[in-house]
Parts: structure tokens; C-alpha cells; sequence
């Protein structure tokens, strides 16, 4: 880790896209491959995630995690001035519950169909 | 923050381009059929073409695996008049549409589709795609039919549109074009058509592209082409940091700009829409709404109170059933999706027309919600499971993420996004389905290249698929006329003489390309191009034109082109494919202006209004005007918009159909 601090540029908006998990993902670059955008690209350093260099060019389509074989390796990141506003309201208690919250509901486990 | 920091952080360092650079190095490639574009167009277009014997080769910006509007998924299935539980014939069907666009659609490609629709999701299904409810979840559903598992969207009774389960249509197609030995090329951008002599308006002959990856230069040489490039978006906004771009990032319009430059026709670039590329738009499919893939959907306001719907005659509909049904006296519902207008004719059932007034005097209080638990399970199901979850852009981004973050839709209300009062009326098709409405940022509607009853354009060679042709369409259109058109290339290029390219074609081409990395110190960033092209448009070209205005707009992209835009820099291959995309975007913008300078009249039903020529629709301009480049000139004509059932054609679709269509 370094200790000097660097000029670098801000950070492209929206950051991040698209996150890794490196204790699960084994650098296959499966993802990379699928990509419409060509967003991720190859890490130097072999069986690390893939880098994120263009997350401003994100489709938010979810190809690159339907790609993926292993299960929590990668996930998608809406930007968050869009997900900040997808609410839903509970009818029976009246709660109101948004994605990204800190305490959010139990997941619902229904697969789509298929 | 992104792994690119996380590296940075970790190891202090910039890490080195991952691909092999191979600027300036050339490949040449020879086919028979050419087919620029792997979305779903492009994709039918290989596999028909390879089906009749064909060497087939597709060029795609990206990986055609996933690739193109329809590249992410898809839950409906449109004007499949075929089907076994249709009610409305190809013809009934077709005329009814081109009325509807009130005679602006191409004839051709909206025939072949109401005939092929369906027998393209038939060559999907062989291919692998699942299109019928068989582990039976959905028994006794009123949108299902028993004996063929079929199931429908939006009219039940007349039952041309299916709901499909297509989140892996691409794959599914991929699979079976690698299989039948089609050769793909990934990652590589179509720069320039190549023509015989390297002359303008003559045949189509091959085409010019760049690696995204590695930066080389591919020629590839063709005796027929099939260009089903999608169509263009980065016009009139571009915004990175604002979300959604209802089009991905690759379509730029690059089919338009080539093809101009080749000297081919275009008709209707002077119709916009103000209901794409909406910077302050929603994750599509994730807010709460009634329109499309939610259509038929219970809208309750903050305190649970219903929002009542109506019918074409303002009828308040009684029931849920009744969203289902067309009306009494109506021939059929058309359905959403398809960029056709809702006319009396056509349309679905919507929410009250004044539900805006009713929200400014608080009988509806915000927000709304799209209540779905009001939905018979079936049908809810159907909504969120089903095409939420096959759809495009919704089985991870929607359906994975907010069941994950616990939605339910039998449990829970999904909100709607708060807007003005009056966003809640003048959607389009008043549903509210994209957010609010801003009429500067615009795009591109129907305009695209004319094409005949072979599907090709006035250029010889060169046939269209998918948005690439002009008319209205959605997913089934780019399959129908994908595999037509793949039909009618492999057959020409049966007979065609080998192609010869100019070199100096090529030569002028490379040096053009190249010169974005060879930028002296003051260079352009590609986005800071392309937003700047867009205000140009806003300003210029947008809602309301003139001639005054317009010649200025085309003069300053002109400007631009030579000046600021000329200095655009890249210093990697993928930002040299961005930067050559801002040139492109130049050259549709001015393609846009030349449409809009040579109808000199307003138009109601191309959404076009001149400040100079208010009079909307007068008789003696509803009439296509095929526009093209020639030379320094551009060169405008008249064309009868029935051109398609007019000598040299027959004056039936199924006439026509007999003799072109290759079968």
C-alpha cells in the first residue's frame, strides 16, 4: 500500500459500475469478453478481477454478470442519482424501503421465469 | 471507487494497455456477403445468408454475443400475424400501421415483417430460445392459449403479440451462426463502405474498419453487404454522468454516416422524438409505471386510491379484463413498443387523460405507485418474473437487483417517479414509462435508408436491416428484415463479379483514421466533441427549425469538423474508435439538417415544425424526400410514399412478397 498521495484526476461519474468480489473471482475475463462496451479490461496481474476503466461508458445491461460462472464474483452498480430513486412501499405495514438502504428487507429468493 | 483506483492505489502505477498495438497494420478479408452489425438484425442476416451457400462474414463494434438494442434481452414479440392464434392478416396488419404513420414507414420492411415475424421466433425457438409456457406456469391465464402454449401481450383476443422468454436470444443466436461457420469480427469498427472505383453512388463493395482493442486496419472485400448498424443516438445529448442512454454507447450512427458518404438514400432524418436519451430519465423498467412491459399495471396514488383508466373513447374501463380487449368496432390493439403513434385506431387503454389536472387539485396525491398486487397472480407474475427478468436490461439490473434488495412485487408497491404535473399526461403514450419529457434533448425517430421490396438501398450491393432502414420498428422487425435481407444478399452475391477496391480509397481512409493519436499539444477529449456537437443540435435543429437557423447550424458543424473536432484526440485504441464515433456524429447531424432544409413544411406526423412554413401536412408535401451526397451537392427527389405498390412493383403486398421475397 502507498503512502505517497498522487495527482490524479476525479474520479469518472458514475465511479464504479461494476464491482468484483477478489476473493471469489478467479480473473477468467469472462466478463471482459462480454461486454458491449469493452468497459473492463484484463488485469495485469493474473487471476485478479478485471479493471474497471470506463465505468462511464456502463449500459447497466447485466451481460458481464449473466456471463459469469461463479456465483458473487460481480455485481452491478446503478449509478446512484438512479437508484437512489427506485422506492417501494410495503402495502400491509406502510414501510418504505429504496435500493441501497442500510438496513434493508430480507432478500425476496424468487427466481424469474425461465 | 473502480478497481482502476484500487490498482493505482496498491501498486503506484498506471497499468499498460492489455492488447497487443498493432496501429497501421493491415488485414484484408474476402467474403461473399458482409454483414456490418451483430445485433439481432445483423445476426439473422449471417445465419439466412449462410442457410443459402453463402461465405458470410459479420463486423461488429462489440461482442456480438451480447451486442445491439436487442443484444440484453427480449420479453415481447411484435406483429407476429401468423401465428396460429392471430386474428389479423400480414395485409390488414400492414396497411393499418403505414396509416397510422399516416403513409411515413417503409412498405417493404413492414410487409415482411407482418409475414416473418413469427416464423422468425419459430427459427428462434429451433435455435434454442424457449417462447411457450411449457412447465405450464401459467395455466389458465387468460393471455395464454392451451394448445400451443402461447403466450400474449396487450390485445387477448386478437393475439399478435407474443411475450416470449428471450434474456438469452443472443447467445442463442450466436451459438447457431458459429455453428453454421459464420465468421464473426469482434470489436471492430466500420469506418467507411468501400465502392467500386472508390466513387460515390456506386456498388457497395466492401468496407474499412479499426479494432478497438488493437487499433488495426481491416479491409473486407464483399460482393453483397448487409448493413444493420443500428441507429443513431449522441445527437442532441450525451451525458455520461446523467443516466439512462436508452441506446448503448456504440450507436452513433455510424451506418448513417458511411452510407452518405458512399452516396446512398435517406428518407424521414427530419423526424425526431423527444422521448429517448433523456438525461433525467429512470433505470428503464425499474420505476414504478404502466406503460409497455407494465401495461395493464394498477396506478394507486400516496393514499391507495386507483387511478382510473379509459379506453379510445374516454370511456372509464370497468375492469382489469377490459385493459385486454380492443373496443368495441376496433379491429385490433397495436400494442406499445413498436414507435407507431397511438392513433383512435391503434391504441391501447389508457389512464385518465386529465390525470395532471387531477394531481395539481390533490384528488390524486404524489407519489404514485405501480401497485401489481391489484394484478390476478398470473398476470402479475407474467409482468415481474416473466418479461421483468427476460426483457433487455432486466433480468440482472432489475429483477436480480431489487429482489435481492427485497422487492416483492405480491407484497409491495413499486414507486413512480415524482415528476411535474404535466409529465404525468404528456408521455407519449401516457403512461408515463421514461421520465419527463425535455424537447431539447431529441432523437433521432424513423428516418434511415430507403429500401425496396429486396431490401436493398439505392445503392447496388448494399441491402438493410433492423433500424437501419427507415419506418418504425422494434426487436421482430430487425429479425424479419434481417432474415430477408441475408436471403436477398446471398442470392445476389451468387452472381455478382468479384469486388476490386480502389487503393486510393483505402489509402485516404487509413490516413484519415489514424490521425487522432498523432494530436500535437492541444488536443480534444472525443466527449467534450460529441456534447458540444449536441448543443449545436439543441440549439439549431431542434424542436422548432427554420431555414436561418439551420444554415447556421450547418455551417458551425461544418466549423466544427474542421476545427475543433479535427484535433480530436486518442491515446488508446478504444479511444480512437470514441473519437472516430465523434466524426460520424458530426456527419448525422448534418445529414439531419439537409432532411429538415429540404421539407419545407411543417409536419404533424414526422413531429416537425418549421417556424418558416407553419401549414402542417399541406397534401402536396406528404410525400417522402429521398435525400443523398453527391459530391459537394446534396441531392434532393420526390417519392411517392406508396413507392413500394407502384410500377416498377405490383399493387399487393403478397404480390410483391411473391416475387421478391426469395422463398
Amino acid at each position: 500500500m502507498s503512502d505517497k498521495t498522487y495527482m490524479v484526476p476525479n474520479p469518472p461519474t458514475p465511479n464504479e459500475a461494476i464491482e468484483f468480489d477478489s476473493a471469489i473471482c478467479n480473473g477468467c475475463n469472462a466478463c471482459v469478453d462480454a461486454c458491449r462496451t469493452d468497459v473492463l479490461m484484463p488485469n495485469p496481474t493474473k487471476n485478479m478481477p478485471p479493471i474497471v476503466l470506463y465505468p462511464d461508458e456502463c449500459w447497466y445491461c447485466g451481460c458481464c454478470v449473466q456471463e459469469c460462472s461463479r456465483t458473487g464474483a460481480i455485481a452491478l452498480v446503478h449509478p446512484l442519482n438512479q437508484s437512489i430513486v427506485v422506492a417501494w412501499k410495503r402495502k400491509e405495514t406502510g414501510e418504505d424501503f429504496r435500493l441501497g438502504m442500510k438496513n434493508p428487507p430480507p432478500p425476496n429468493k424468487r427466481p424469474p421465469s425461465t | 471507487m473502480t478497481t482502476w483506483h484500487e490498482y493505482f492505489r496498491r501498486t503506484g502505477s498506471i497499468p499498460e494497455w492489455p492488447y497487443p498495438i498493432r496501429y497501421e497494420k493491415e488485414t484484408e478479408v474476402t467474403t461473399d456477403v458482409l454483414v456490418l452489425g451483430g445485433g439481432i438484425a445483423g445476426c439473422h442476416a449471417a445465419i439466412n445468408a449462410k442457410r443459402k451457400g453463402a461465405k458470410v462474414i459479420v463486423v461488429e463494434k462489440g461482442p456480438t454475443k451480447w451486442s445491439g438494442d436487442g443484444g440484453a434481452g427480449v420479453d415481447h414479440w411484435l406483429s407476429a400475424c401468423t401465428n396460429p392464434c392471430s386474428k389479423v392478416s400480414a395485409e390488414e396488419f400492414t396497411e393499418s400501421v403505414i396509416r397510422d404513420l399516416k403513409g411515413y414507414d417503409c412498405g417493404p420492411a413492414r410487409y415482411v415483417n407482418a409475414r416473418e415475424s413469427w416464423d422468425a421466433l419459430l427459427d428462434c425457438e429451433r435455435m434454442g430460445m424457449k417462447i411457450r409456457d411449457v412447465t405450464d406456469e401459467f395455466k389458465g391465464a387468460d393471455f395464454r392459449d392451451e394448445e400451443t402454449k402461447l403466450m400474449f401481450a396487450y390485445d387477448y383476443t386478437n393475439r399478435i403479440d407474443l411475450r416470449v422468454y428471450g434474456h438469452n436470444v443472443k447467445p442463442v443466436l450466436y451459438r447457431e451462426m458459429k455453428r453454421l461457420g459464420v465468421e464473426v469480427y469482434d470489436r471492430v469498427m466500420v469506418t467507411s463502405l468501400l465502392t467500386e472505383g472508390g466513387k460515390s453512388g456506386t456498388r457497395v463493395i466492401g468496407t474499412t474498419g479499426i479494432d478497438m482493442r488493437t487499433g488495426e486496419f481491416f479491409i473486407f472485400k464483399s460482393k453483397a453487404n448487409v448493413i444493420a448498424m443500428g441507429r443513431p443516438a449522441r445527437l442532441w445529448s450525451f451525458s455520461t454522468e446523467y443516466r439512462p442512454l436508452w441506446n448503448d454507447m456504440n450507436h452513433t450512427g455510424d451506418a448513417l454516416a458511411i452510407s452518405w458518404n458512399a452516396g446512398a438514400e435517406f428518407v424521414d432524418l427530419e423526424q425526431s422524438s423527444a422521448r429517448m436519451d433523456n438525461p433525467l430519465g429512470y433505470i428503464p423498467y425499474g420505476a414504478g409505471n404502466c406503460s409497455n412491459t407494465y401495461y395493464g399495471t394498477p396506478i394507486v396514488d400516496a393514499n391507495g386510491k386507483e387511478v382510473p383508466w379509459v379506453d379510445r373513447d374516454g370511456r372509464q374501463l370497468g375492469s382489469v379484463e377490459e385493459r385486454f380487449q380492443p373496443s368495441p368496432q376496433q379491429k385490433f390493439i397495436l400494442g406499445l413498443g413498436l414507435r407507431v403513434p397511438l392513433t383512435y385506431e391503434n391504441m391501447c387503454k389508457i389512464l385518465v387523460r386529465d390525470l395532471s389536472e387531477r394531481i395539481r387539485n390533490r384528488e390524486f396525491v404524489l407519489p404514485l405507485y405501480a401497485d401489481l398486487t391489484r394484478l390476478t397472480a398470473h398476470e402479475r407474475r407474467a409482468i415481474f418474473g416473466l418479461m421483468v427478468g427476460n426483457e433487455g436490461k432486466t433480468r440482472i439490473p432489475v429483477y436480480d437487483i431489487l429482489t435481492k434488495a427485497g422487492f416483492d412485487p405480491d407484497k409491495d408497491m413499486l414507486q413512480v417517479p415524482v415528476m411535474d404535473p404535466e409529465s404525468y399526461s404528456k408521455n407519449v403514450t401516457g403512461n408515463f414509462w421514461s421520465g419527463t419529457i425535455l424537447p431539447p434533448f431529441r432523437s433521432v425517430a424513423e428516418g434511415g435508408l430507403v429500401a425496396d421490396w429486396d431490401l436493398r438501398t439505392s445503392l447496388e450491393g448494399l441491402y438493410a436491416a433492423g433500424y437501419s432502414i427507415f419506418g418504425a420498428g422494434a426487436h421482430s422487425n430487425a429479425a424479419s428484415s434481417g432474415r430477408y435481407a441475408g436471403r436477398k444478399a446471398a442470392a445476389y452475391a451468387m452472381t455478382a463479379s468479384e469486388p476490386l477496391v480502389e487503393r486510393g480509397q483505402i489509402e485516404r481512409e487509413k490516413a484519415r483514421v489514424y490521425v487522432p493519436l498523432k494530436q500535437g499539444k492541444r488536443g480534444i477529449g472525443w466527449k467534450e466533441v460529441n456534447i458540444a456537437i449536441c448543443k449545436i443540435m439543441q440549439d439549431y435543429c431542434g424542436e422548432y427549425r427554420s431555414e436561418e437557423t439551420l444554415k447556421m447550424g450547418l455551417r458551425l458543424l461544418g466549423e466544427v469538423r474542421e476545427s475543433e473536432a479535427s484535433m480530436v484526440y486518442a491515446g488508446n485504441p478504444h479511444e480512437l474508435a470514441r473519437a472516430l464515433e465523434s466524426q460520424m456524429i458530426i456527419t448525422v447531424g448534418e445529414m439531419v439538417v439537409q432532411a429538415s432544409l429540404a421539407r419545407k413544411a411543417s409536419s404533424a406526423a414526422l413531429n416537425f415544425h418549421r417556424l418558416d412554413y407553419p401549414i402542417q401536412d399541406p397534401p402536396e408535401w406528404q410525400k417522402l424526400l429521398p435525400i443523398r451526397q453527391e459530391g459537394d451537392r446534396v441531392e434532393v427527389r420526390e417519392l411517392p410514399q406508396n413507392y413500394h405498390l407502384l410500377p416498377p412493383y405490383a399493387p399487393s403486398y403478397e404480390e410483391n412478397y411473391r416475387v421478391h421475397s426469395g422463398l
